[in-house]
């Protein structure tokens, strides 16, 4: 068989990485609602909140759950897949991971466990408490794995010895240039996607004339957070590019199209890059935007693409068009909640119901960007593994082409069954919706008697559930 | 300091191991045993008994991992290859294992993921002793680097480990249940759990005899002057744990049995260590060999130090809080 590693060991852990980061997306924004759902209970002592706080548990409890069992792969891939790489990089990137381990996964699936089991043994603060400290924790995780990515990209703070990474400086390599931008990016994208998913859920609530009150609520609590968070992205965004123009410009030329750095560069809405002729084809663009963005400077000049040669240049088409896709996104998100908050004040959102219809449709755009982003980030750094350090192609393992694609195989169907019935049960849970949580039957301890009518109720319930 | 870091980062990491061994090695026990339930009730029974606490429980894998690419990168970059493909099926594995805790509740046909349960639990732990195998039995290495067959590892010896480990967690998973859940279950497992400790002796003494016949480096170990004297207790000791923890499955102190395998299980771990101490990767890469950076290393036991009194605060509060015996037909939502 003539298949090359490098192509299937990419291949591989960009479909486990790409799947994996679809959760935390997630969760990180949907424990950080659920605690404030908690607060507002614990605040207003509505009912309504904390029935909305349990049905949304339940459904971090199913993308929890894949979130956890597709990261631990992930701890392991980097030896399977990336073994030169854990060499010359692990002095590095391994105790990064190791503090993400230590300060955040234990206290992620402890408390975790509260406040799934825990709500009929606890008092109402610390159930509450135990959602903010998961919040805590995924925001921490987060904090961790872009510190080692960040480094990959702009590594500081070390020195090589033989070819080997060591630490020199602990709190430059993980504050390194790079850092601040992504994990702001990075979070706030986390706190959209989710904003998105529930403000799809309420709309859906609210077309289909069930759980009006909680959709409202979903509604107005989405609608609020993401006027603000949205245009903060494109912000954030913005100077992330900055900062990535600064360390990384031919990623930034891959991004824009940008073949020649002598002229300024024009914003390309939609084109093909060719690479061969190192030119782009079909092109609308708007003239010298991509100089006003990144130079603020109408003439301003930032490199090409052929500043450098070819064997040094990302593929330009993942991340020319996934950085479209971002975008596109991006202002979609905008102008959605923005028109939101419109007719919120209008006092027209609950009977606008074209609009209702579009973001109930929309609740997987947040994702979508995500992976966007990352292909954008990540592919924009090949050729290298560690930016300047290590290329790709020499960051893998002594594994045969044929074992990584027998797992690759193997990973994609697993995954797939996974993924669809993970999707498949959270669609069933939210079409429930949250009144079935409020007829949950009291959970036993041990050291309280149960009444016969509770016994009874449990008989009848059995494991029909 | 050159010569002690690496040694204690070894003990860090060995901890480590050792706490998800016998953490998650109840968990995957269950699952182990799950099929032998006689309804769905007694299922969840023996699910609920451990819902709070698998997810904590296999962090200390994470933690493993993520630790031995930390401290000793070369001996990780070497292992894990060499190791391919029982490392990613046990991982294919432990997915099933864990989304059948959650999909499980949601699903209104349990038995998919009953099945997806028993059958993950037991890959995860079948592949979890073929790696150990493959570690005690060595692997080749040239230059620091990975250098044998894609299927060294396949071997009776490994296999058999396999098997082993079967036995072993399903013997920590009946244990469990004889502490954490009554009525019939609690009934059962203690009969499983007689049984499973034959199967589990059995396995030992074939460990324990073969590899020292196997593999000279493990016979000098053992059976060179002077360290002979020091080491017999280690299989005496075993032999009294084991009949004691045969006694204890009669009388009634619940907990007493799953103390008892406990102990056994880090006689057994400690065995191994003694067989393979200094190698990381036996037969040639010791922990000084494969040691990453002093600083990487400081900076790891700092963050440890700091950190896992804490974590093990928060453990051991969890266990508190979902103290005492599950009872038949209680759900676990």
């Amino acid at each position: 068989m003539d298949l090359d590693p490098v192509l299937l060991a990419r291949i591989q852990f960009a479909f486990t990485i790409a799947f994996h980061i679809i959760f935390p997306s997630f969760t990180i924004g949907l424990s950080a609602y659920i605690t404030t759902l908690g607060v507002m209970w614990l605040r207003t002592d509505d009912e309504r909140y904390h029935r909305l706080m349990r049905f949304w548990t339940k459904i971090f409890a199913v993308s929890f759950a894949m979130g956890v069992v597709s990261g631990i792969v992930l701890s392991y891939q980097l030896g399977t897949n990336w073994s030169r790489f854990s060499v010359v990089a692990g002095n590095i990137v391994g105790p990064l991971i190791g503090y993400e381990v230590l300060t955040a996964f234990f206290l992620e699936a402890t408390f975790l466990g509260v406040l799934l089991f825990g709500f009929n043994r606890v008092p109402p603060w610390l159930y509450v408490l135990s959602a903010a400290i998961v919040a805590l924790g995924t925001a921490i995780s987060a904090f961790w794995i872009l510190a080692a990515n960040s480094w990959m990209q702009t590594p500081t703070g070390h020195e090589m010895r033989d070819g080997i990474a060591h630490p020199v400086d602990w709190l430059a390599i993980i504050f390194n240039p790079s850092f601040p931008y992504r994990f702001a990016h990075m979070l706030n994208a986390a706190y959209l996607t989710t904003g998105f998913v529930v403000l799809a859920v309420g709309a859906r609530y609210l077309l289909a004339g069930k759980h009006v009150e909680d959709g409202r609520i979903m509604l107005r609590m989405s609608i609020g957070l993401m006027a603000i968070l949205a245009p903060l992205q494109l912000l954030i965004g913005d100077l992330h590019g900055l900062n990535t123009l600064e360390h990384q410009p031919i990623k930034i030329a891959a991004m824009e199209g940008h073949w020649d750095g002598s002229k300024p560069g024009d914003f390309t809405i939609f084109g093909w890059p060719d690479e061969e002729n190192e030119r782009n084809r079909f092109e609308i663009a708007i003239p010298n935007a991509a100089s006003l963005v990144l130079t603020h400077s109408w003439n301003g000049l930032f490199p090409g693409l052929t500043s450098v040669p070819p064997d040094q240049r990302p593929p330009v088409l993942n991340v020319f068009f996934s950085f479209r896709i971002m975008l596109a996104v991006g202002f979609y998100m905008i102008a959605a909640a923005l028109f939101g908050a419109f007719l919120w004040w209008r006092g027209q959102l609950f009977e606008t119901r074209w609009y209702l219809r579009v973001v109930a449709s929309t609740w997987w755009t947040g994702f979508v960007a995500v992976i966007a982003g990352w292909v954008v980030t990540e592919s924009g750094r090949q050729p290298w593994l560690v930016q300047d350090i290590l290329r790709t192609a020499d960051g893998i393992s002594p594994v045969p082409a044929a074992s990584l694609l027998g797992t690759i195989t193997l990973f994609v169907i697993c995954y797939g069954i996974v993924f669809w019935m993970g999707i498949y049960y959270i669609n069933r849970l939210i079409n429930r919706g949250p009144e079935g949580r409020a007829l949950e039957e009291p959970e036993g301890l041990p050291s309280r008697p149960l009444t016969a009518a509770e016994e009874a109720a449990r008989e009848a319930i059995g494991s029909g559930r | 300091m050159e010569w002690w870091l690496p040694v204690i980062s070894a003990g860090v990491i060995g901890a480590a191991v050792a706490m998800y061994v016998i953490l998650d090695g109840f968990d995957l026990g269950i699952g182990i045993l799950f099929p032998f339930a006689r309804n769905e009730m007694q299922r969840d029974q023996m699910m609920r008994s451990i819902a709070p606490f698998w997810d904590g429980n296999e962090t200390w894998l994470v933690l493993g991992g993520a630790g031995l690419l930390a401290v000793f990168p070369a001996a990780y970059a070497v292992i894990m290859p060499a190791l391919y493909l029982p490392v990613i099926v046990m991982l294919l594995a432990l997915v099933f294992r864990g989304v059948a805790f959650e999909f499980r509740i949601v699903s209104y046909s349990k038995v998919g993921w009953n099945t997806a349960f028993t059958v993950g639990s037991t890959i995860a732990t079948f592949s979890q002793g073929v790696i150990l195998g493959g570690l005690i039995q060595g692997i080749t290495v040239e230059n620091g680097e990975f250098a044998g067959g894609h299927f060294d590892w396949a071997t009776p010896f490994a296999l058999m480990c396999g098997l082993a480990l079967v036995a072993g967690y399903a013997l920590l998973g009946a244990t469990w249940l004889i502490m954490k859940t009554e009525g019939e279950v609690a009934e059962r497992a203690r009969d499983q759990a007689r049984i499973l400790l034959f199967i589990v002796l059995g396995f030992m003494a074939l460990v324990s005899l073969y590899t020292p016949y196997a593999f000279q480096r493990i016979a000098d170990r053992w059976f060179s002057l002077p360290n002979f004297y020091y080491l017999w207790p280690v299989p005496l000791v075993t032999a009294l744990v084991s009949f004691l923890l045969w006694r204890w499955l009669e009388s009634h102190r619940d907990s007493l049995p799953f103390i008892a395998t406990i102990v056994l299980f880090l006689l057994g771990y400690l065995g191994l260590v003694i067989s393979s101490y200094p190698y990381l990767v036996p037969p040639t890469l010791t922990v000084w060999d494969t040691a990453a950076a002093p600083s990487s290393q400081l900076f790891m036991l700092i963050g440890t130090i700091c950190l896992l009194p804490i974590i093990l605060g928060y453990i051991v509060f969890i266990y508190w809080l979902f103290r005492g015996k599950v009872r038949e037909g209680e759900t676990y939502h």
